[in-house]
C-alpha cells in the first residue's frame, strides 16, 4: 500500500526525533544519533518508493488523516499529498537530511548535547515533510512554523557563547566577514532569523487570510482552480503577501541577514538549513502555488527582478568575505535569486531542478566545510588554512566537486540547472537580468574556487604546533559521498524529469538552435575563465586583493554585507526599541496605567471618606438608613414611572 | 360630618410619622420597640380602613399577620432585651456601640 510509505517518510523522522528527546538531558548517547538516522534513512527509502510509484503511474497519492478544524462551512483536514511536486522535494530533504544527520554523528562527536541535537534535526525534517506533503495552505503553514522554530533552536544551539562586539574594525566587528564571529552570538542570531521569519509570515498569514475570505477553503485543489474568477488586484495582493512570506523563509532582500548570521550554529544544521529544509521552503511556496503567479505576470517578473538583484548582491558579498561558512551561505543566497528569476519568469520546473541540483552540492559543500572546521579546531577564516589537501584528501576532492558544481562546470548537476535559468531569462526577453546572472555565474565560480584555493592549496597559513588536521571518519565522508555524486550526475537527469514533473507544472521550452548553443557556450566560457582566473591568481600571487583595495570604500561595503547588518540593528531594531520606550513612558505610564490608577483612587478615596458614617452606633445607623429611604423616596417619585 | 378615607389615611400617616422620629430620637431600647409599634399599627390602621372602603378583606387579613408577627418580634425582642439588660445593666442604645468608623 502507497499510503502506508507515505505514514513512513511523514512521520519516521518525528518517531526519530522524540526518541532522542527522550535522552535530551542526558549525557551522550550514540544511539540517538544512529536510531534518528536509521529513521530518516526509513524514511528517505520510502520517499524513493513514492517518487518511483507517481513516476511509474503519473498519479498522485492523496490521503486525509483526519479532520482537523470543521466548523460550519470551514473544513480544513489534516491531508498530505504526493505529487510530482511534493515528491521531489521529498526525496531532496530525505536524501540530505540523511546524510546530514550520519555527517553529524561525526561531527557532533564531542558535543555535551549531542542527544538534544538530534532531537531538533529531526524535528526539522518532520517540519519540513509536513510543509511540503500537505494537501493545504493551512498544512503548509504548520510546517513552516515548524521550520522557524526547529531553526531558532539549532542556530542557536550553541546558546551559552557570549555576545561579540558588533562594532569596532572589520577585523573585529561581528557584522563584518572578515572578523572571526559569524554573528553576535549564537543566541543573538537564533532570534534575528525567528523574528525576521515572523514579521515575513505576517504577510503571508494575511495571504492566507485572503484567500480563505474570498474562496472559502485552503485546500490547494479548489484555491488553485477558483483563483481566476477572483478580480486581478486581489489576486496580485494575494500573490504579493505569499511572496513576502517567501521573501522571509527565503533570505530574499531585504530579509537577508538572518541567514549569513545563521552561521553561528553547528555546521550541519548549516547544511540542513541551506540544502533542504528551510530557505527551499519560499521557492517551494512559489512553485507549489504557480497557478496564483501565473495569473499574474507582472508580480513574477518583480520576483524575478528581486531574485537577480539578490543573485549578484550575494555574490559579490562573497567576494571577499573570509568566513568559510558565510561563502558558502552568500553562494546559497545567490542561487535563491536563481530560483526565483526561473520561479517568477513562470519557469517553475527549472526552479525546482535547480532547487534540487541546488540541494546536492550545497549540502555537500557545508559538511565539507564542517569537515575541515572539525578538523582545523573551529577555525573559519580561509585565511588561516591552507594547504589541507595533504590532510585531508577525500574532503579536499568532494568540495572541489561541489564547487565546481556550484561554479557551473560544464557537464556537473549546477551546470545544467544554472544553464537552464539562464536560458529562460533569455527567452522570456529579460536581457538585463540574464546578463546580471550571467555575470553573477562568473562570480560564484570565481568565489567558490577562491574558497577552494585558500583552504586547499598554497602554504599552510597555520602552526603543527596548534592544529592538526586529520581526515574526519569513514562513514562521515561515507555519507558525503553520494551527494557528490549526486552533485555530478542529477543534471543529466534534466530530460526525464522534465517529463516527469510538468504532468503537475506548466510546462517552459527555452530557447532553440543556435542562440541556445551560443548562451550555452557564453555561459561555459564565464565559469571556466572564473575558475581559471581564480585559480591562476592565486598560484601567481597566492592572495586576489590588494593592500591598497582593502582601504578602499567599495571593500569596507563589500566586507560589511553592504552595511545591511546595521540597518536592520540601528534602523529597524533601534527604531523599534524607541517606539516601545515612547509606547512605555508617554502611553503606558502617562495615559493608560493613569487612567487605571485613577479609577482605583477614586473608589479608594471615597472608601476613605465615606467609611467614618460606620460609627457602629444603631441609632445613627438607622438615622442613615431613614435618610436613604427618604432619598430613595424623592428619586421614585421624580423620577418613577407614572 | 362623613368620616372619609382621606382622614384615616391622614392619621395613619400622623401615627407613622410619629413612630419615625421616635425610632430616630430615642435611645432607648424599649422607646424603639414603642416607636416601632406605633408605626407598625400606623400601617395597620391604614390597611383597615382601605380595606372597608374597598369591600376587600385582604387589607383586614393583613393587619392580623402584621399584629402576630409584631407580637412574635416583641415576644424575641423583649426577650433579648433583657438579657442585655441583665449583663450590661442599661439598655441604652449607645451602649450596643461596638464598631469605630
Amino acid at each position: 500500500m502507497m499510503e502506508n510509505y507515505l505514514y513512513i517518510a511523514l512521520f519516521a523522522p518525528l518517531v526519530g526525533s522524540l526518541f532522542a528527546a527522550l535522552f535530551g538531558n542526558s549525557p551522550k548517547k550514540l544511539f540517538t544519533g544512529i536510531v534518528a538516522s536509521a529513521l530518516l534513512g526509513l524514511a528517505m527509502y520510502a520517499s524513493i518508493r513514492l517518487g518511483i510509484h507517481v513516476a511509474s503511474t503519473g498519479e498522485a497519492i492523496h490521503v486525509n488523516l483526519k479532520d482537523w478544524i470543521s466548523i460550519g462551512h470551514v473544513s480544513i483536514p489534516f491531508g498530505f499529498v504526493v505529487d510530482q511536486v511534493s515528491v521531489t522535494m521529498m526525496i531532496v530533504v530525505t536524501i540530505v537530511s540523511t546524510m546530514v544527520h550520519i555527517h553529524s554523528i561525526g561531527y557532533m562527536d564531542h558535543d555535551k548535547s549531542f542527544n538534544r541535537f538530534f532531537a531538533w534535526l529531526s524535528a526539522f525534517v518532520f517540519s519540513m515533510m509536513i510543509l511540503v506533503m500537505s494537501d493545504n495552505f493551512a498544512g503548509l503553514f504548520i510546517g513552516w512554523e515548524g521550520v522557524g522554530l526547529c531553526s531558532w533552536g539549532l542556530i542557536g544551539f550553541w546558546y551559552h557563547k557570549e555576545d561579540q562586539r558588533k562594532d569596532g574594525e572589520l577585523t573585529e566587528s561581528a557584522f563584518s566577514t572578515l572578523s572571526p564571529h559569524s554573528a553576535v552570538s549564537p543566541s543573538w542570531a537564533a532570534n534575528e532569523a525567528f523574528i525576521q521569519n515572523r514579521v515575513a509570515d505576517l504577510a503571508m498569514l494575511v495571504g492566507l487570510f485572503l484567500i480563505f475570505w474570498n474562496l472559502g477553503s485552503l485546500q490547494y485543489d479548489v484555491v488553485f482552480k477558483e483563483i481566476g474568477t477572483l478580480s486581478h488586484g486581489l489576486i496580485v495582493a494575494i500573490a504579493i503577501f505569499l511572496f513576502i512570506g517567501a521573501m522571509g523563509k527565503s533570505a530574499q532582500f531585504p530579509f537577508n541577514t538572518w541567514l549569513a548570521n545563521a552561521m553561528e550554529g553547528p555546521t550541519p544544521v548549516s547544511a540542513l538549513i541551506h540544502a533542504a529544509t528551510m530557505v527551499t521552503a519560499g521557492v517551494f511556496l512559489v512553485i507549489r502555488a504557480n497557478d496564483i503567479f501565473v495569473a499574474v505576470p507582472e508580480v513574477g517578473y518583480v520576483i524575478a527582478a528581486l531574485g537577480a538583484f539578490v543573485a549578484i548582491g550575494a555574490a559579490t558579498m562573497a567576494l571577499v568575505a573570509t568566513n568559510m561558512k558565510k561563502i558558502i551561505a552568500f553562494s546559497t543566497l545567490s542561487q535563491l535569486g536563481y530560483m526565483f528569476v526561473a520561479a517568477g519568469l513562470g519557469a517553475y520546473w527549472i526552479a525546482l531542478f535547480h532547487l534540487a541540483t541546488h540541494a546536492f552540492f550545497k549540502s555537500v559543500l557545508f559538511l565539507g566545510a564542517g569537515n575541515v572546521m572539525h578538523a582545523m579546531n573551529d577555525e573559519i577564516s580561509i585565511k588561516k588554512m591552507g594547504g589541507l589537501k595533504k590532510y585531508m584528501p577525500y574532503t579536499a576532492l568532494i568540495m572541489t566537486i561541489a564547487s565546481a558544481s556550484l561554479a557551473g562546470f560544464p557537464l556537473l548537476a549546477g551546470f545544467f540547472s544554472k544553464d537552464m535559468i539562464l536560458d529562460a531569462a533569455f527567452a522570456s526577453n529579460a536581457y538585463v537580468l540574464w546578463g546580471v546572472l550571467w555575470v553573477t555565474a562568473g562570480l560564484t565560480a570565481f568565489y567558490s574556487f577562491r574558497l577552494v584555493m585558500y583552504v586547499f592549496y598554497g602554504k599552510e597559513n597555520w602552526s603543527h604546533d596548534e592544529q592538526h588536521p586529520h581526515e574526519s571518519q569513514w562513514y562521515v565522508i561515507a555519507a558525503m559521498t553520494p551527494l557528490a555524486i549526486l552533485a555530478v550526475v542529477a543534471g543529466f537527469g534534466e530530460g526525464s524529469y522534465h517529463h516527469f514533473v510538468t504532468h503537475l507544472l506548466p510546462n517552459w521550452e527555452g530557447t532553440h538552435g543556435t542562440t541556445h548553443y551560443i548562451l550555452v557556450a557564453l555561459a561555459i566560457v564565464m565559469s571556466l575563465s572564473a575558475i581559471a582566473f581564480a585559480v591562476f591568481k592565486f598560484k601567481s600571487s597566492n592572495t586576489y586583493f590588494s593592500e591598497q583595495f582593502k582601504n578602499r570604500p567599495c571593500f569596507r561595503i563589500l566586507a560589511n554585507q553592504y552595511y545591511m547588518n546595521h540597518f536592520w540593528d540601528k534602523v529597524v531594531v533601534n527604531g523599534y526599541a524607541k517606539l516601545a520606550q515612547f509606547s512605555w513612558k508617554e502611553v503606558d505610564l502617562k495615559i493608560i496605567d493613569a487612567i487605571v490608577d485613577g479609577i482605583a483612587g477614586l473608589i479608594y478615596s471615597g472608601g476613605k471618606e465615606g467609611r467614618v458614617m460606620q460609627t457602629g452606633n444603631l441609632s445613627k445607623a438607622l438615622k442613615i438608613m431613614a435618610a436613604g429611604i427618604l432619598v430613595l423616596l424623592v428619586l421614585l417619585v421624580a423620577f418613577g414611572n407614572k | 360630618m362623613m368620616v372619609t378615607l382621606n382622614d384615616y389615611l391622614v392619621l395613619s400617616a400622623i401615627l407613622f410619622f410619629i413612630g419615625f422620629l421616635g425610632a430616630i430620637r430615642r435611645k432607648n431600647l424599649l422607646m424603639l420597640f414603642f416607636a416601632t409599634e406605633i408605626m407598625l399599627n400606623a400601617v395597620n390602621v391604614g390597611f383597615a380602613a382601605i380595606s372597608h372602603f374597598h369591600a376587600d378583606l385582604t387589607g383586614q387579613m393583613f393587619a392580623f399577620f402584621i399584629i402576630a408577627i409584631a407580637a412574635s418580634e416583641v415576644a424575641v425582642g423583649l426577650g433579648l432585651l433583657i438579657l442585655w439588660f441583665k449583663k450590661k445593666n442599661t439598655i441604652n442604645l449607645d451602649s450596643m456601640q461596638k464598631m469605630e468608623g
